[in-house]
């Protein structure tokens, strides 16, 4: 599902969180978002999914505008992953994926077999099958994680929002879960820190100050000139002996 | 099976199995008492009452039967459930596991409004107790709603936070306005009144508070029920339920408002009966598990056995003396809560 953002801009009692960014991700594609602390990467996820709403420009998810859309229509068209969701209630790996369906469930079209049978598919598309019956709070940070994406998934999303969901995992499932991300049929939006990381996805969009400095293909959007004036830091691509493609190294200036 | 007669069906055997444990509970309610009447007994006042039987009853047991022990018990029923269902929403909705129904100052504005009119002599003795404690619970509602929607501007991830301390910051006030009449204008009788009031009291409790309670919380209840899944959603709190498609605000207002209603003329009637709201709801957690299609009922059939049982002790417990409820209440379910909480620990690990 196509979305596009057209001059949004944002602002909280006077203070302008994000001013003016306009791009857009066809369907099937992956866009990574990367920027600073602060730079407004969560404004803008806030924004895309339809949970803020802009205080100037509009976002269209398959060519409508999104404001037009109720809350349960955005929720059967666009699912999000956030970063560090947490409940201190004693529920089951598999009720949380459960909870994707609740935008399709209503009194007279309750739970069905349809519905178990795309949890089942969620949950095994993340490889988690076997903790379905785990309580929540047993659970490592990677696994939650995962867990949260296949409730996404269970939504059925045409476009999947995930803000840092890499944060506090270690090397093999972030890798793991970007894997996962970039082979979904899904359109996904993707906050990421490491940029290394965002040179694999499709696009790449370099938010600074709550602007959009660089928009486009990885090797442009990440050019070492961009990153290394944006984070303050220098950067400079290096190949490795076996000449894989470059990546980029950094150094404090 | 269509997926509408699933439904039905589901709710059918939900109330095949309530209805008689709840029967069950009123009928042992009108039975113990300090004059102990026997289950035939209550069943042939039934008959009469009800069906017209005629048969023949003793009319002294059947004044007591009747107009004394059967509404007493129907409304602890429907108070028990009340507050239990509350107790469930406002712990979801706040993501709060010590928020009870009194949370939003329900129980601090009833007691003002209670002082009010029978201390201060508000209204010159024309209104009645519970018409100031009604009020009084809406107007110290209405100040935490204000007060919380004006502290609330940074929407829905502050919102729960706000609320709670709203209703503490409500709370104070209208227990410091409390305090002050007391300390005003009462002499100690009346302060001993309106303490035992305050612990909860079913003492006055007629027919005609039976058809305010009963239908109020029956038509709570299926509020709260319907708002079930949408209560799940709040698992991860309320961007994330936003994100599960529920129109946040829309639910956090109608069940707010549908759960201090509630809470407000069970307070007005019975006084603030501590507890039930609080633990209840826990309790049926550790026995249903979180999912709130199948906690909801289970909170409003344990809420309403457990009053039934606390109302049935304190008349009981001392000879030719009725202790507060409220009291009875926190002394048994103290204990009880402890030992579930013990209990599912250990069962967790």
């Amino acid at each position: 599902m196509k979305i596009e953002a057209r001059n949004l801009s944002f602002a909280v009692r006077g203070k302008t969180l994000l001013q003016d960014v306009s791009l857009s991700v066809e369907p099937g594609e992956t866009l990574a978002l990367v920027g600073p602390n602060g730079s407004g990467k969560s404004t803008l996820m806030r924004l895309l999914s339809g949970i803020a709403r802009p205080t100037q420009g509009q976002v269209l998810l398959a060519n409508k505008p999104l404001a037009q859309l109720t809350r349960r229509q955005i929720a059967q068209r666009i699912a999000i992953v956030e970063q560090q969701a947490e409940t201190a209630e004693r529920i089951t790996a598999r009720s949380v994926v459960e909870l994707g369906r609740t935008p399709w469930l209503t009194a007279l079209n309750p739970w069905s077999g349809d519905d178990t049978a795309l949890v089942d598919k969620a949950l095994g598309t993340v490889e988690m099958e076997s903790f379905a019956l785990r309580e929540w709070s047993t659970l490592s940070g990677g696994e939650r994680q995962r867990l949260h994406i296949a409730r996404a998934l269970a939504q059925r999303p045409g476009l999947l929002l995930l803000d840092e969901p890499t944060n506090h995992l270690d090397i093999h499932h972030q890798l793991s879960i970007l894997n996962c991300i970039r082979n979904l049929k899904v359109t996904s939006v993707v906050a990421l820190h490491d940029l290394n990381q965002a040179l694999t996805c499709d696009k790449v969009a370099v938010l600074s100050h709550g602007r959009l400095a660089a928009f486009g293909a990885p090797e442009q959007a990440l050019a070492p000139e961009t990153v290394s004036d944006i984070f303050g830091i220098r950067a400079r691509w290096v190949r490795d002996a076996e000449g894989a493609d470059p990546f980029l190294s950094f150094q404090l200036t | 099976m269509s997926a509408a007669a699933a439904l039905a069906l589901q709710g059918i055997r939900g109330v095949c199995l309530a209805l008689p444990v709840l029967a069950a509970a009123v009928l042992a309610g009108a039975m113990i008492g300090e004059t102990p009447l026997a289950p035939d007994l209550v069943l042939s006042v039934l008959a009469n009452k009800l069906a017209g039987a005629g048969l023949p009853v003793d009319p002294v047991d059947q004044g007591i039967v009747w107009s004394y022990r059967l509404p007493r018990a129907l409304v602890a029923a429907a108070c028990g459930a009340a507050l239990a269902v509350a107790g469930v929403v406002l712990q979801a909705l706040l993501r709060n596991a010590l928020a009870d129904p009194y949370i939003l100052g329900i129980s601090a504005g009833a007691s003002t409004g209670a002082v009010a009119v029978t201390i201060a002599g508000l209204g010159g003795g024309a209104l009645s107790l519970s018409f100031g404690a009604f009020n009084g619970a809406l107007l110290a509602f209405g100040f935490v709603a204000i007060l919380a929607r004006a502290a609330g501007a940074g929407g829905n991830r502050a919102a729960a936070a706000q609320i709670v301390l709203a209703g503490i910051a409500g709370s104070q006030l209208f227990n410091a306005l409390t305090a002050f009449i007391i300390a005003k204008s009462a002499n100690a009788d009346q302060a001993r009144g309106i303490m035992f009031w305050l612990m909860g009291n079913l003492s006055g409790v007629r027919w005609t508070d039976v058809w305010l309670a009963v239908p109020l919380a029956l038509a709570g209840w299926i509020i709260c029920r319907f708002h079930a899944r949408a209560l799940d959603a709040f698992t991860f709190g309320a961007d994330s339920a936003a994100s599960l498609g529920i129109p946040v605000r829309r639910v956090q207002v109608v069940l707010i408002f549908a759960t201090a209603l509630m809470t407000a003329v069970m307070v007005s009637i019975v006084g603030s009966i501590g507890f039930v709201g609080l633990v209840i709801p826990h309790a049926a957690r550790f026995l249903v598990g979180p999912g709130h299609r199948r906690l909801m009922p289970a909170a409003a059939l344990t809420g309403a056995v457990f009053l039934i049982a606390a109302d049935i002790v304190s008349r009981i417990i001392i000879p030719g003396q009725v202790l507060p409820i409220g009291v009875v209440t926190a002394l048994i379910g103290a204990p009880s809560f402890a030992v579930i909480l013990v209990r599912g620990q250990r069962a967790a690990r």
